[in-house]
């Protein structure tokens, strides 16, 4: 067990290592950098103070100079500085990160709390009303698009409440926070759980035609303890690998829903920084956002043995 | 009887002061929720060119001289001092003496002095390195020879040639005066001014928030506690955030036309104004890229341009037409109907104009079955993609096929300056409405602005012609026959003037919006809110 933990950390830095030369090439692959953008803004074009811009950015060295340097000191803890704030980047980064946490956190376990039973629900009552009424509402979570779904939201908001959620200054408690991320995360999270609504039912269906369940149920064992302890018990492996995989989806998810809602997170600074080409909080944010990535995979495939004691890793 | 009017006029009187009483008691505090549209490339307005920057700092700043609050159109003869307590010009018009303010301190308590301005201008001139990372107009002070100073309070602009302009310069909210000791590095993350309000924070792509100057130099101002400006990039958000009263004022000419109407059906109560945006689209043909280099092409395609087809079909008819000049009635500059009709490619017989362009490309031996085809470049965002459309459905009237190039921002900048385009549809922003701005920084040769490299020496002799001129009428004849010569050389065909809206809540008070520029009237210092 300790040696395939060892492994897939090895494996993770390899994956690390990978992710950092892809984005540090294809930023630099894609046509502008940030003196073209600067220059953009001001409306100017003159060539001699762009190069005297990116000779101050160190953008005239050579590409592999530029690569050491930074993962030099990323190593080091020093993430550099943000080319349009002139701000040490992780100081840019750090607020963001527990403000996207949250909303991920939260669409993802509205996803997961949602998505199961109604999953469960819906394979349980197969072909009846409620059954077809879950998977109408499951196939729309999968059709709408969240910016539209976001709109379509506060629009709402604004029509019969006369307020909007968006984000506007750090919420000061628990509950101003709960408020404040509850209807973004149930937007974002809308997909994530009509996926999973539908792959539990879908699996649940097969396992519940199991032999084993057929036992359960004729040893007199009540429907309650058939569904929980015998049938989702086995129905939620795919379950899992799902959420493993829709933790990165959901970023994309977030993107959008950040814009429409105005949160300040990680997500929304992201495509910021991309769209001003500034290199260093790009790199960064993409290093972060994939760390994280492998990590939830990792700790995905260790659910599987908690899940399933058959698993087993490294033996 | 004489003792009735007496009491009935004292008696008006008394009714009229009750009634006016709450209008004119201005309330003290509270803090002015803007929105904002974008995250602002810097905090410093001297090496930006953007109201993204313009309008959230300017509140920071003084200018020497500034256009006056009460007037709604900015002129010459509309110009109140500021930092200045006068000014004087000398005999041969060639030297601008201004006496400065006593007392004035900068927001970290250093005194205010004659030396800041001099280094301001010398910084914005370009005679000194200051570490400006832009600056975007350094062409506004080509007529600068050099600034002195006679002690702490008095400072002296030497021009070369007389130019009444150079104080319109100085009153536009791109020309604040800045403090010699702060590093120019700093000013574009944490910036220092002497203005009503002091900078606190500028969290990217999130807020700015600015607060009450305790020391400012006027008694009594200003009225808020501070000002916080919201950075929300979604647009509908935006308006949907106004509407539900999360926010006092809208960042100016940041709705269209049709926005506007939409927020008000919403939103009753709330006031809005449409206005010129200083905007304007243009057609850049590369005249150095062959078959653009014949003038008869470049002719013909400004001959097949509908303008007011544009303005319905862009904003429903809102947007003005023109020439490079602001069109009346807020544009002091701009073309009279009747001079318009004269200029050729703006007639009202749109279709005779275009007669004469296919004419001119018959003769260059294109027609229905040999079409001239081209890419019309432009910016990949929707005010230009939609211009662009449009424009390549007016070439074909004049047997030219356009294809639609949209480029990445920085793509398209990287191409105007390598000049690898052939056609382009542009949208260019002006700060005032001024002529020696508009010509100098975008029709003479070398000018960084001069996008299509037009150069013209008769015409540049013109510009200075103008530029020295005291006399309004006359000066505005010769602005015409520029504005005209410059539409006939096909410089950059002007093909309509954008118009923006603002709104702001029944709450705000003492807002004052110029009708000419939306890059001036952002102190803040006379705004009060009713709640």
């Amino acid at each position: 067990m300790l040696s395939y933990i060892v492994r897939r950390l090895l494996l993770m830095v390899v994956t690390l290592f990978g992710v950092s030369i892809a984005i540090f090439l294809l930023l630099r692959i894609v046509p502008g950098n940030i003196a073209d953008i600067l220059f953009d803004s001001a409306g100017l074009v003159d060539p001699a103070e762009k190069a005297k811009i990116v000779a101050d950015l160190g953008l005239d060295r050579p590409i592999p100079l530029q690569y050491a340097q930074w993962i030099g000191g990323l190593l080091h803890g020093d993430l550099g500085y943000s080319y349009v704030s002139e701000k040490p980047v992780l100081d840019e980064i750090l607020p963001r990160i527990p403000i996207t946490a949250r909303l991920a956190g939260l669409a993802l376990l509205f996803a997961i709390c949602t998505g199961v039973p109604l999953g469960v629900i819906s394979a349980v009552r197969q072909n009846s009303w409620l059954d077809y009424t879950l998977r109408v509402v499951s196939l729309s979570g999968l059709s709408f698009p969240a910016f539209w779904l976001g709109l379509l939201i506060l629009m709402g908001f604004v029509r019969y409440f006369g307020s909007i959620p968006i984000y506007q200054q750090s919420p000061a408690s628990f509950w101003t926070a709960l408020g404040l991320y509850a209807v973004p995360a149930a937007a974002v999270g809308f997909r994530s759980s009509a996926l999973i609504t539908r792959l539990t039912r879908s699996s649940m269906l097969e396992v519940l035609r199991q032999d084993y369940v057929r036992t359960a149920r004729s040893k007199g064992l009540g429907e309650g303890a058939v569904i929980f302890d015998h049938a989702l018990r086995n129905a939620l492996l795919p379950v899992i690998t799902t959420i493993g995989v829709e933790t990165a989806f959901l970023f994309g998810g977030l993107i959008v829903t950040e814009t429409v809602f105005n949160i300040p997170g990680v997500a929304r600074f992201l495509v910021e920084a991309i769209r001003w080409r500034d290199y260093p909080m790009v790199q960064n944010l993409v290093m972060f956002i994939a760390l994280v990535v492998v990590t939830v995979n990792l700790i995905v495939d260790l659910l599987y043995m908690v899940v399933d004691p058959r698993i087993r890793y490294g033996e | 009887m004489a003792g009735f009017l007496v009491r009935l006029v004292a008696g008006c009187l008394l009714a009229g002061c009750w009634v006016m009483g709450p209008a004119l008691a201005q309330k003290q505090g509270g803090i002015l929720r803007v929105t904002h549209r974008d995250n602002p490339p810097s905090a410093s307005i001297w090496e930006e060119a953007t109201i993204s920057t313009t309008m959230p700092f300017a509140a920071v700043f003084n200018n020497l001289v500034q256009f006056d609050p009460d007037s709604p159109q900015n002129r010459l003869d509309r110009i109140v001092p500021e930092l200045a307590t006068d000014w004087q010009w000398s005999d041969d018009g060639r030297a601008l003496t201004f006496h400065l303010r006593d007392g004035v301190k900068w927001h970290d308590g250093q005194p205010f002095t004659s030396a800041d301005v001099k280094c301001t201008w010398e910084m914005a001139s370009g005679k000194v390195d200051t570490k400006l990372r832009k600056n975007p107009r350094k062409t506004w002070w080509f007529n600068l020879k050099e600034i002195s100073t006679n002690g702490d309070r008095e400072v002296t602009f030497h021009l070369n040639d007389p130019q009444p302009s150079f104080l319109v310069m100085l009153a536009g909210g791109f020309s604040p005066v800045y403090p010699c000791h702060v590093p120019a590095a700093q000013m574009r993350t944490h910036p220092i001014g002497t203005g009503p309000f002091k900078f606190v924070e500028f969290k990217q792509n999130e807020s700015i928030r600015l607060e009450r100057n305790p020391d400012y130099w006027k008694p009594g101002r200003p009225y808020l506690d501070g000002i916080e400006y919201t950075i929300i990039a979604n647009r509908p958000t935006m308006v949907l955030a106004f509407v539900a009263g999360k926010f006092d004022l809208t960042l100016t000419g940041e709705l269209t036309p049709e926005l506007v109407k939409d927020v008000q059906a919403q939103r009753p109560d709330a006031q809005c104004i449409v206005q010129p945006s200083n905007t304007e689209g243009n057609l850049l043909v590369n005249r150095d890229k062959p078959p653009f280099d014949d003038a008869r092409i470049r002719r013909a395609m400004g001959l097949a341009i509908d303008r007011q087809a544009f303005s319905d079909i862009l904003s429903h008819g809102v947007y003005r037409v023109g020439g490079a000049m602001l069109a009346p009635p807020e544009g002091l500059w701009g073309w009279s109907k009747e001079f318009m009709e004269t200029v050729p490619g703006y007639g009202a017989d749109v279709e005779k104009n275009r007669e004469e362009g296919r004419r001119i490309m018959r003769e260059l031996g294109y027609g229905p079955d040999h079409m001239l085809l081209l890419k019309v470049s432009t910016r990949n965002i929707p005010d230009y993609r939609d211009s662009a459309v449009i424009l390549i459905d007016h070439l074909k009237q004049v047997y030219i096929q356009g294809e639609l190039e949209p480029l990445d921002s920085s793509v398209w900048y990287a191409r105007l300056a390598r000049k690898d385009y052939a056609v382009g549809m542009n949208v260019q922003g002006t700060g005032i409405d001024d002529p020696d701005v508009m010509f100098f920084e975008n029709y003479t040769c070398g000018s960084e602005r001069n996008y299509t490299g037009y150069c013209n020496a008769d015409l540049e002799k013109l510009f200075h012609q103008q530029s020295m001129m005291t006399d309004f009428a006359q000066r505005r004849q010769l602005v015409w026959e520029i504005d005209k010569k410059l539409q006939e050389d096909g410089a950059r065909p002007i093909v309509f003037q954008s118009q923006g809206g603002t709104c702001w809540s029944p709450q705000v008070k003492g807002l004052k919006l110029a009708v000419n520029s939306i890059y001036n009237h952002w102190r803040f210092e006379d705004v009060w809110l009713d709640r």
